[in-house]
């Protein structure tokens, strides 16, 4: 029988979700080299001259895809992620002090954002034990006769999330491997949006498909697409 | 590095895969091994940004850019592939449930330790995945160049670069020769022609063991 209560609503207008972006100074992006960054809210963010970030995610995309475009027009003072290889501008700009970059090994980050979204302190890690860099600081504790690093959870004042598919309430499932680092990342936001493809009445998913549940979600934007080239396009 | 080398590089590390097994293979040259792994082998290849079961390129103009390989490129999938998120992508490296990660190097000790993350003060591209690949897989088979630019080593006593992870090497595959890194040290096992044993070695620090070596049969053209 169909319930007659009109569900939650968390649609909003992509100004409505800049407006929230504009007052945070950490920035966690879901994506792995520009494949699942949101096109749409990035591009907001540039128009908007939001800038002083501090972003956290898996890599720096490249020059003109993705996150990448954030860090080229100097927005982001900081950034934690696993590598910034694919973006020489990301490198320069490190060399010269511009940006700061906080490396983390990439499971370890992902572990690190997913203890931030399911409200841990921290995970112990038995990889990079062997990398100075890696455990430069960080305190190892010893259990049952192994060493791990303790690794410190990973929040945001914001999540920005790319999904194939949203309802309403923000019951959100992705595409192919444009999933990567988005469902971590979507729970580890203290408010989390989510730039879909598609929106959806609430209602018209399978509960079974479900990949990030609504209740960690705030905002649903509708997404413009990317609006870059990739760089296997260009040839 | 010519075509023809690279070719080689990637064919006889294809060798290495076993039917049943579970491979990562990283950026550049390591990618090109699927394309020698025989038909009647299964393998399934994992990528770290969320695919178990990767397939070959798409035609031109059925990519869907969203169907990546870690390095970016789109690809398709084989029969009995999934996606995953990225911790789940990393679970199954940290679990030992990958059995093989093929990838690049700056240099290898013969102790085989690994240094492919950093030059300092020149290239800081950070770490990615590798060391949880290195430390985790069942087996590290790494190609690379014999000699750097400059025509110096890169398997070495002791790398002097910062290290990706220790002790995690077994094998290398370079342009001149297939080489294992053994309890008892470095084993040449295969030399490419025209190179000869005493080619490698001169461009090898560490001693080599050569009482198995074979000089690599000429395989087939492409």
């Amino acid at each position: 029988m169909a319930s007659r209560v009109k569900p939650v609503d968390k649609l909003m207008t992509v100004d409505d979700a800049l407006d929230l972006i504009a007052d945070c100074k950490s920035v966690m992006f879901g994506g792995f080299g520009g494949v699942g960054n949101p096109p749409t809210l990035i591009d907001g963010m540039l128009k908007r001259g939001i800038a002083d970030l501090t972003l956290i995610g898996n890599d720096a995309g490249f020059p003109e895809i993705g996150v990448g475009k954030l860090i080229t027009a100097r927005r982001v003072k900081k950034l934690i992620a696993s590598h910034i290889g694919s973006n020489p501008e990301a490198g320069r700009q490190m060399t010269s002090g511009e940006l700061e970059v906080e490396f983390s090994p990439q499971g370890t980050l992902a572990e690190r954002i997913r203890a931030g979204g399911v409200g841990l302190g921290g995970v112990l890690v038995d990889t990079g034990l062997d990398n100075s860099d890696v455990t430069k600081g960080k305190k190892i504790i010893s259990l049952k006769g192994q060493s791990y690093l303790l690794e410190t959870a990973l929040t945001a004042d914001v999540a920005i999330v790319y999904a194939k598919k949203a309802d309403q309430y923000g019951n959100a499932v992705y595409d192919t491997s444009a999933r990567n680092t988005n469902p971590l990342v979507a729970m580890a936001g203290t408010m989390t949006i989510i730039e879909a493809e598609e929106i959806v009445e609430t209602g018209a998913l399978n509960p079974e498909e479900v990949v990030t549940p609504g209740v960690f979600v705030n905002g649903v934007v509708q997404s413009e697409g990317v609006n870059w080239r990739w760089v296997w396009e260009r040839k | 590095m010519g075509k023809e080398i690279r070719y080689q590089m990637a064919r006889r590390a294809a060798r290495e895969i076993t039917p049943g097994m579970v491979v990562n293979l990283g950026i550049g040259i390591p990618t090109l091994v699927a394309d020698y792994v025989p038909e009647t082998v299964p393998v399934m290849f994992h990528a770290e940004n969320g695919v178990l079961g990767t397939g070959p390129s798409p035609a031109a103009g059925k990519e869907n850019p969203h169907l990546c390989n870690a390095g970016g490129f789109p690809i398709t999938v084989a029969r009995g592939a999934s996606y995953f998120d990225s911790a789940t992508a990393f679970a199954v490296i940290r679990r030992g449930k990958l059995d093989m990660t093929i990838m690049g190097a700056l240099q290898v000790s013969e102790s085989g330790d690994l240094a492919n993350w950093i030059v300092p003060g020149k290239r800081v591209p950070g770490m990615g995945g590798a060391i949880e690949l290195a430390e985790k897989a069942g087996k590290v088979v790494i190609l690379m160049n014999h000699t750097d630019k400059e025509g110096n080593p890169k398997i070495l006593r002791n790398c002097s670069l910062p290290l990706t992870a220790a002790g995690c090497v077994n094998m290398v595959i370079t342009d001149m020769a297939v080489i294992e890194i053994s309890p008892r040290g470095l084993i040449l096992k295969e030399v490419f022609p025209p190179f000869t044993i005493e080619d490698v070695r001169e461009k090898t620090e560490p001693d080599l063991i050569t009482e198995y070596t074979v000089i690599a049969p000429q395989e087939g053209k492409l």
